[in-house]
């Protein structure tokens, strides 16, 4: 089973028989894989009725549940990974589910698209208009996307917060390394890979 | 009945019955010297014997869950979703559903004659439990050569059944589908079942349950608790959209007995349903459902009881549905999850209440086929 490229470089973080919790987790790829590879003990969360039917039908174990409503219903710590792919710019509240996401799981994974990508700021200089790019597909009336953030933003946040950075990738669904998004990322790289751990 | 079965039904259907005659102990410390289950079942089971399913029925159903009989024009009363090409598919699963002890369709229950006495049974017929139904229904299973279920399904009380299969025989169910129910009952919800069970004893009939001797039957009563029940069932705007404030004279200064289109429907479903009912199973019935409450025995800790569960779960629920609400099911999702279970969980938006376990809606169709035709390719596929 061949994983998309962004999903593989969460999977190999993950432990054989780990408990992880995918917040956002659409149809499901990343626990199919983890569930038949890596015997891992996975749920997902998601909203969306076609999504949830995908999940059913691939046996992953989706759990119909709006982040914008919280996490309070998982224990402290009660999973190895908690990880949220390219969601946390569509929620109502980050700060507090980032919080919510290392309170219930030791180590967690996050994603989103840069709006710092110099195609966005380009547009913005000299278009004058809201940036619309391939990492951020939607125009401004219908953009679920009401939380972007740029790589600088999100380390800001992670220090006012007290969130341990483990490691910073770019990443894009291809992931192929481009050398200008390593050396800037704030610039070049289309989508931020964050791991974060608790500050002991 | 007088026309041809649609093609997606299982077409006429016979009951069968199994007749258990060994004493059998029940949860409150009696025996019944034994007893009979009336039952229908659909499709057949494979060489493997790994694609049954059983139905479990709530509070007011029975064994009849699809297809017709010879005499009548209406299914069953899970037609909408047994059948050929329906969710519980007929081509690919052997379909049981029975009637439960106690009840008052041909099982054994107060309408049985008590071999002690050689009268029926009435409000003397021993107290049973959700636990004692699933035990019964092993012995069904055992019968019929069925040792592990590829799902056990069942809706408000059915869903009891299907939770406390995963708890009492972990190892004899691959999947068990709890829809519209909960791990144990509210105040409230108890609150609605002795109102039911009040109207039934106010009725001058009821002679304390032992109304056959006396020729009668509560049919007042058992009428009021049935229209009890029936709001309680439906949502606010579910019963604004089907019967609004409109008048059956069109004329409100007429006044009248029944003016109301949902007074005339609530005092035909209490009529019709006390002719087909029996008040003591419905007093039995609505008593299993108070009882049930897994947890008591684990320090009312519910992830401790669903500890030995070996089953993947689903839990469906409706947003409308009061009586058994979404967070009902929540709580039973949030305790599989903590006992680290397989389980996954859909809330359906509908505004037909707690019915909507019993309706076609298309999301909650598909929900429940595409689930099962998985547990169908991972458990019989396989096996091959």
């Amino acid at each position: 089973m061949t994983l998309r490229a962004d999903l593989a470089v969460i999977a190999d973080l993950v432990n054989p028989e780990a408990r992880v919790l995918d917040l956002g987790c659409g149809e499901g790829e990343l626990l199919a894989y983890l569930q038949s590879d890596k015997a891992v003990n996975g749920y997902g969360l998601d909203v969306d009725a076609d999504n949830i039917r995908v999940c059913l039908d691939k046996g992953v174990n989706v759990i119909e549940q709006d982040l914008d409503a919280g996490l309070s219903n998982f224990a402290d710590s009660s999973f190895d990974m908690v990880v949220m792919t390219e969601t946390l710019q569509s929620v109502k509240s980050p700060e507090q589910l980032l919080q919510e996401m290392l309170r219930i799981g030791d180590e967690c994974v996050v994603t989103f698209p840069n709006f710092g990508h110099w195609h966005c700021r380009a547009q913005l200089l000299l278009l004058g208009r809201m940036p619309v790019a391939k990492h951020i597909p939607h125009s401004w009336y219908n953009t679920p996307n009401i939380h972007l953030c740029t790589f600088r933003d999100f380390e800001n946040l992670c220090k006012s917060l007290d969130l341990k950075i483990i490691e910073r990738r770019v990443v894009d669904h291809q992931n192929i390394e481009r050398p200008w998004g390593k050396l800037m990322p704030n610039l070049f790289g289309p989508v931020a890979f964050y791991r974060l751990g608790k500050t002991l | 009945m007088n026309m041809t079965p649609p093609a997606d039904s299982v077409g006429l259907v016979t009951t069968q019955k199994f007749v258990y005659e060994q004493p059998f102990a029940l949860c409150c410390g009696r025996d019944l010297p034994g007893f009979e289950l009336v039952f229908e079942t659909y499709g057949a089971l494979n060489p493997d014997r790994t694609n049954a399913i059983l139905i479990c029925h709530a509070l007011s159903g029975n064994h009849h869950a699809a297809g017709y009989y010879e005499s009548d024009s209406k299914p069953g009363w899970w037609d909408s979703c047994i059948g050929p090409g329906k969710p519980i598919d007929t081509q690919k699963f052997f379909v049981i559903s029975l009637n439960n002890l106690g009840g008052c369709h041909g099982s054994t229950g107060p309408l049985s004659i008590n071999p002690a006495t050689q009268q029926p049974y009435g409000p003397d017929f021993p107290t049973v439990v959700v636990r004692d139904w699933v035990a019964s229904q092993a012995l069904l299973a055992d019968h019929l050569g069925v040792q592990k279920f590829a799902a056990v399904i069942g809706g408000s009380l059915g869903g009891m059944q299907a939770m406390q299969w995963s708890i009492d025989f972990p190892d004899r169910i691959t999947s068990a589908l709890v829809i519209a129910s909960a791990a144990k009952l509210s105040a409230q919800n108890i609150a609605f079942n002795e109102i039911a069970r009040q109207a039934i004893a106010s009725d001058a009939n009821f002679f304390s349950g032992h109304y056959s001797e006396h020729d009668q039957t509560p049919s007042k009563g058992l009428g009021l608790a049935r229209m009890i029940g029936h709001v309680t069932y439906l949502s606010d705007d579910g019963m604004r959209e089907k019967f609004g404030r409109e008048l059956k004279s069109g004329d409100p200064s007429q006044g009248g007995d029944v003016e109301f289109q949902v007074e005339s429907y609530l005092r035909h479903q209490g009529q019709a349903f006390s002719q087909r009912f029996d008040a003591n199973t419905y007093i039995l019935m609505t008593k299993a459902l108070d009882y049930f409450d897994p947890a008591r025995e684990h320090n009312d800790d519910l992830v401790a009881t669903l500890a030995a569960a070996q089953a993947k779960f689903l839990v469906i629920s409706f947003t409308s549905d009061w009586r058994f609400s979404v967070a009902r099911s929540k709580e039973i999702v949030n305790a599989l999850i903590a006992a680290r279970k397989n389980v996954a969980s859909a809330i359906i938006e509908s505004d037909h209440g707690h019915d909507s376990f019993l309706l076609p809606i298309p999301r909650y169709v598909s929900v429940l086929k595409t689930y099962l035709n998985r547990i169908y390719r991972e458990t019989c596929e396989v096996s091959k």
